[in-house]
């Protein structure tokens, strides 16, 4: 058998309760965020001292293939900072240059300063509602073809204008 | 010419004479519709030195087209651009269709005529099979991902093998390349793939839903995250490993 607990007692314990749990929520949200402040500011020392660390391999911020090729070749040394420009390459479609820009010693980025699709990029699409298609991750095939289809142009154009950009930027 | 172009004649009789012809024909197209050539038909209308009304024939029928084209993918085709004409996404696939045909009108049952990835196909290849294509990886150029055998059609791609988080379009930062990176087309001829390919590409992930629904053609897209999306029907042209 059990007995009820006066009132009074009881609201208050709830009160008391609610109290401290609106505490301790408040007090974990401040912790958290200084916690956050304290840790971005620890991550942002550790990259900018990787960086003055010297390393020589350049990121990839593109997967053209003559890049890696350049980067390769060129991983014993360092680039020297600076924006490099491109030769204009005629890729059929089109002339393509690159800027490189080099920062600390790596190609921080690539860029386009000519491009032959540009003018479609400004096309507004309509938005259609797209029906279910199948779709598949693209694999490797070893079978034996004829001929090959593929936009190879654009792409020979922007590899040979970068090469020519970062053949300056070497030491 | 900008880009290179084979042809593969299977038949026993093939001659010189038939190759000089197909590459005189190319050589006359370059020649007049190259915008990189000053002297050119295309580029002495482009500084308003001819007018269209007295252009040649052939460059009459590439406007026709082109406006033609134009109309039936809602504008996501055309040649005009900042005032200046650029017909080279119609021409090329057109100029393939031309060049097949010459060899043709002289006998020819089985072959094909390739162009910057851009192919139309005859009747059987030396082993006696339809034509086996490969589409190109657009992550690695050494490899293809799909194998599809094709006869008495054409099969274009578009696309840029542009990819890379950094990269824009200096005329528009804000926008990033586009995420389609390659859209093949495989339709009646190369003419049509090649206009419809070129026309869809700009449509961005749409393209493959405008294939989809255009009657005759099928497409394989290959976007960033190296998906490809397909139409219900480019089953009937694929080979798998």
């Amino acid at each position: 058998m059990s007995k009820s607990q006066p009132q009074p007692s009881f609201n208050l314990n709830l009160a008391v309760n609610k109290f401290f749990l609106s505490a301790f929520v408040v007090i974990a949200f401040i912790a958290y965020a200084i916690h956050q402040r304290l840790t971005n500011s620890n991550f942002t020392a550790d990259a900018s001292s990787s960086t003055t660390a010297g390393q020589t391999d350049s990121q990839q911020q593109t997967s053209a293939s003559g890049l890696n090729t350049v980067s390769q070749s060129g991983s014993s040394t360092a680039y020297k900072n600076g924006t490099y420009t491109g030769p204009q390459i005629d890729a059929y479609y089109g002339m393509v240059q690159v800027e490189a820009i080099v920062q600390n010693g790596k190609i921080a980025n690539v860029q386009f300063l000519e491009y032959p699709n540009d003018r479609r990029t400004s096309q507004r699409i309509n938005s259609i509602a797209m029906p279910y298609l199948q779709q598949e991750a693209i694999q490797a095939q070893s079978a034996n073809v004829d001929i090959i289809s593929g936009a190879t142009l654009t792409s020979q154009g922007f590899i040979m204008s970068l090469q020519s950009a970062l053949s300056s930027a070497k030491n | 010419m900008g880009m290179p172009i084979t042809v593969d004649i299977v038949d026993t009789k093939a001659t010189e004479s038939i190759f000089d012809e197909v590459f005189s024909y190319f050589e006359y197209i370059d020649n007049t519709f190259s915008t990189y050539k000053d002297q050119s038909e295309i580029s002495r209308i482009n500084r308003q030195e001819l007018k269209l009304m007295d252009a040649s024939e052939d460059m009459r029928t590439i406007f026709a087209l082109a406006e033609d084209t134009r109309l039936r993918t809602d504008g996501f085709f055309d040649i005009q651009y900042d005032g200046r004409y650029d017909p080279s996404g119609i021409v090329k696939g057109w100029a393939i269709f031309n060049a097949a045909e010459l060899i043709k009108q002289e006998g020819f049952e089985n072959f094909n005529v390739e162009a910057g990835g851009d192919i139309q196909a005859y009747g059987v290849n030396a082993q006696g099979q339809k034509w086996r294509v490969g589409i190109r990886n657009p992550f690695n150029m050494d490899e293809i991902v799909k194998v599809v055998a094709i006869s008495n059609c054409g099969i274009a791609t578009s696309g840029t093998y542009i990819r890379g988080q950094h990269i824009y379009n200096p005329n528009n930062r804000d926008e990033i390349i586009t995420n389609v990176l390659s859209l093949t087309v495989i339709g009646p001829d190369i003419y049509e793939a090649d206009r419809f390919a070129t026309a869809a590409f700009a449509m961005g992930r749409n393209g493959i839903t405008f294939i989809e629904n255009l009657q005759g053609f099928e497409g394989y897209m290959i976007d960033r995250n190296k998906m490809a999306t397909y139409t219900t029907g480019l089953e009937r042209y694929t080979l798998h490993d």
